[in-house]
């Protein structure tokens, strides 16, 4: 790389706590339980995120059951239909993706790959787990409540969503945007430190334009998700107030079952606008830590630089900053004035231009590369295979004309599941697959891997890709039944019902992988601290899995980007990141 | 090799599936095929992009897979090749989105000699009121609905009397002539969408929103709820009927006005406090 100089090291001090100014864990409570150091409170939230997202995959089957199989299952009505489709998007999105790429992979890799010891703040870092942790108990305390949990759909969208014609009116709704708020409680501590993280604590020599992409999704997701989030609670304190003192922010004068309200004067358009100026970062929140997952994975395991590092890093971020003037687009037909349909439609296919740069950029990567068909590279190649297929049809629903016919059609569902929900959980696989031997100490199990890969992206693709067909025919989202109609053929039951089959199939495969998991920790092969022969930072500590405090006695200093790979003249077909020049002069003079 | 040969075949099933499986739009009815052209166009677009992304990176996989000695090609950055995809992606964005405007320019213009009539959405059933003789509807206010008035219309209003209202009934269309429809929900919000008019958007308590079209061929249509409205979201269900201009008027003469309606209840009323006493 000719523009960053390589032993240029002076200009950053490192600004970190010394080895012996750490707390350390006296108790096995303070060691796993109530721990400050970032990398176990990564496994917690980690467990946590996945645990909760097991449910959300059981709702998952449970409503392909009822699409399949319609009317075959009596423990499936319509309300309860409606509770599992708003259950099953409000956990995948927020309390597994959110929390698991910030809370999860955030925690444990920014410190380790930018050569902190630990976070800035470990005991708000720890608090912002147990915060966390508490939101997740409420939103699960529902399915217990009477009424059970709310089924007004993940947007929430009042006034259905407080009024009773929709179930889990009672104590649903309450229970869910306490939940949120209380999430939202949780993510700002933890997000400021990690945004503190990277700002302040990186270890000498590593610039900004020399972090891991990793570190800079996660980084530029963090700083977008401190400035939406805050939307989704104020719109979360707003609803419970409608709902629980009579307020009425969002409430016009309306009719509740044939009875007239005392609500009036407010604005239901204006929750949809406070909650897709959330929902929409919160889309990139998702994807951005994904496409830095993807561009070390991609590079690693192709033995290759990335193609056009600054260009990816400023596509990040032009990414995340275009996406704050784009929500609207989710609220074409929602009857806000047509006019804004051009603003929108524009700022969002101008979004397509640094996102496609960032695919290019990925296949380039490959090309003229030297590709191990490891397991984390599979993921990384059902990565792009989905993300491009789901990215595409955001063109359409981003063209304001276009999604009228299309909005709220399983066109929509399709697409966001392949965008938002395949695309990204392929990067928490392959970045599972790719980090666990750092976690852990052993690898996870290459065949299980390989198995749980192919099932998964072939199944996942044959569910949602028929299913944007099913959109175009005009089959709006959350039926449990299409019941009578005139344009749905017979043939489309059919392909739902192969789509559920697909569905359970998939499901099943990601048994295997937890299978995986916990097997791998007891019988895995052993790793050795750097298994896959990668230049960050996080494989070079001096004990794996990683000690408290990350480095021993002395911080590494970065004398490189962070993809040496293949450099033509080392011995090595890759050089870590606090390699010193002279060392790889030294290797190098041996062809 | 495995792998380059299921990556293209994930594309080569895609197009195929796309070619040949039964599932496609329902013909249209309305004149908004202009939209189904700016789809197909998208859809030959974006489709080229994802089979040439999916075909070079199985071949990149094939060519370049790792074997015994090989070494990746050193090569960071390659200015003149990233603008040159910055360019082409541009132009592809371009040629989607300017007919997509052009179109939507003219979905949001009413074209003036356009009738109106007003689809009322409430928990589950749809409404209709179409304007009497003086071509105008008479105003309305969610705090007058009541048993006797289900749509709160307002009955101080000269313009509403001559209103015809059908409620929980069919709505019919003369075919060819432009419609502006009002679209307005005394509860929650809902969605008017008839799969078969391309056209659809949200009822807001509190508002009216409104779209136009003009139907262009006679059947009956399925009028579904798009927009998700409680637990009977997917049964709240109606029909548009669009017919020749004869029929639609024979089905005209038949309708009720508001006036007429209100009448009815009052007599109605009337009787039933004279029968008790």
């Amino acid at each position: 790389m000719v523009d960053i100089p390589f032993d240029q090291v002076a200009g950053i001090p490192p600004a970190e706590v010394a080895e012996v100014e750490l707390y350390h864990p006296h108790s096995w409570w303070t060691r796993y339980v109530f721990s400050q150091d970032a990398k176990v409170i990564a496994v917690q939230y980690s467990i946590t995120a996945m645990s909760i997202g097991m449910v959300a995959l059981v709702l998952s089957w449970m409503m392909r059951l009822q699409l399949g199989f319609p009317g075959t299952f009596s423990f499936i009505d319509a309300n309860q239909y409606l509770q599992f489709i708003t259950m099953h998007g409000m956990i995948m999105v927020i309390y597994l993706l959110t929390a698991l790429f910030l809370g999860g992979f955030g925690n444990y890799l920014i410190p380790l790959m930018v050569g902190a010891r630990d976070m800035v703040f470990p005991y708000v870092n720890m608090l912002s787990y147990w915060v966390y942790l508490l939101a997740v108990l409420v939103l699960a305390a529902t399915f217990f409540v009477p009424g059970g949990p709310t089924g007004a759909g993940w947007t929430l969208y009042p006034p259905q969503a407080i009024l009773s014609g929709t179930p889990g009116q009672d104590w649903g709704i309450v229970l869910m945007l306490a939940s949120l708020i209380l999430f939202i409680i949780g993510f700002t501590m933890g997000g400021l430190n990690y945004v503190v993280t990277v700002l302040q604590a990186r270890t000498r020599g590593m610039t900004l334009m020399r972090m891991p992409l990793t570190v800079w999704g996660i980084f530029t997701a963090t700083v977008m998700a401190l400035l939406a989030f805050p939307a989704l609670f104020v719109a979360s304190v707003m609803l419970l107030l409608d709902r629980l003192l009579g307020t009425s922010f969002f409430m016009p004068t309306l009719v509740e079952m044939g009875q007239l309200t005392k609500y009036g004067g407010g604005s239901p358009i204006l929750f949809q606008h406070l909650f897709w100026f959330f929902g929409h970062p919160e889309v990139y929140i998702v994807a951005l830590p994904a496409f830095g997952i993807i561009s070390d994975l991609i590079s690693t395991h192709a033995r290759k630089n990335i193609f056009g590092y600054r260009m990816m890093v400023w596509a990040i971020v032009a990414i995340g900053a275009l996406s704050f003037v784009v929500w609207a687009h989710h609220m074409y037909v929602s009857g806000m004035h047509p006019y804004f349909g051009f603003f929108f439609a524009t700022t969002t296919l101008i979004i397509a231009i640094p996102t496609a740069i960032k695919v290019y950029n990925w296949v380039l990567t490959l090309w003229r590369g030297d590709i191990h068909l490891t397991v984390p590279m599979l993921f990384a190649l059902g990565f792009i295979v989905t993300f491009v297929n789901g990215g595409l049809t955001g063109l359409f629903l981003g063209n304001v004309v276009v999604d009228v016919p299309l909005s709220d059609t399983m066109f929509v569902v399709a697409h966001f599941h392949m965008v938002m929900g395949i695309a990204p959980i392929m990067a928490v696989f392959g970045g599972i697959y790719h980090w666990y031997p750092k976690v852990t100490g052993r690898m996870l199990n290459d065949a299980l891997g390989r198995f749980h890969f192919w099932v998964t992206f072939i199944g996942a693709y044959a569910v949602f890709f028929p299913m944007h067909y099913l959109g175009l025919l005009g089959m709006p989202r959350r039926y449990h039944d299409i019941g009578e109609t005139t344009f749905v053929p017979a043939s489309a039951h059919d392909l739902n019902a192969f789509m559920s089959v697909a569905a359970l199939i998939v499901g099943f495969a990601q048994l295997v992988f937890l299978f995986n998991l916990v097997w791998s920790l007891f019988k895995g092969k052993e790793a050795g601290g750097n298994p896959w022969g990668a230049t960050s930072l996080e494989w070079q500590t001096p004990e794996t899995p990683p000690g408290h405090g990350n480095w021993g006695k002395e911080l590494p200093v970065v004398y490189r980007w962070a993809y040496d790979y293949s450099v033509p003249g080392a011995a090595r077909d890759f050089i870590p990141q606090n390699e010193p020049p002279a060392k790889v002069l030294a290797q190098g003079a041996h062809p | 090799m495995v792998v380059a040969i299921l990556l293209l075949l994930v594309a080569v099933a895609s197009v195929l599936f796309h070619l040949y499986s039964p599932w496609w739009w329902t013909p249209i009815a309305s004149n908004w095929s202009y939209i189904d052209h700016t789809i197909n166009l998208t859809f030959w677009i974006t489709g080229a992009v994802f089979c040439a992304v999916i075909a070079f990176m199985a071949y990149c996989v094939l060519r370049f897979h790792h074997t015994e000695g090989r070494r990746a090609h050193y090569n960071p950055e390659n200015k003149k090749l990233e603008w040159w995809l910055s360019i082409g992606t541009a132009i592809g964005v371009v040629a989607m989105l300017a007919p997509g405007l052009i179109v939507w320019h003219q979905f949001v213009t009413v074209p003036a000699d356009a009738t109106d009539v007003e689809v009322v959405g409430q928990q589950w059933m749809w409404s209709y009121r179409l304007p009497g003789k003086d071509g105008r509807l008479g105003t309305s206010d969610a705090r007058l609905i009541s048993s006797d008035n289900p749509l709160g219309l307002n009955p101080n209003d000269p313009n509403g009397q001559d209103d015809i209202v059908v409620q929980n009934e069919d709505l019919h269309l003369p075919v060819g002539k432009p419609v502006k429809v009002l679209l307005r929900s005394i509860d929650v919000l809902h969605d008017f969408y008839v799969p078969e008019f391309r056209a659809k958007m949200d009822m807001i308590p509190g508002s009216v929103t409104y779209y136009w079209l003009t139907p262009t061929r006679t059947g009956t249509f399925d009028v579904l709820c798009a927009e998700l409205c409680g637990a009977a979201h997917a049964q709240m269900r109606s029909k548009v009927v669009v017919e020749e201009e004869k029929e639609y008027h024979a089905w005209l003469d038949k309708q009720h006005t508001f006036a007429a309606l209100s009448g009815q209840r009052n007599v109605a009323k009337a009787a039933y406090k004279t029968g008790s006493e």
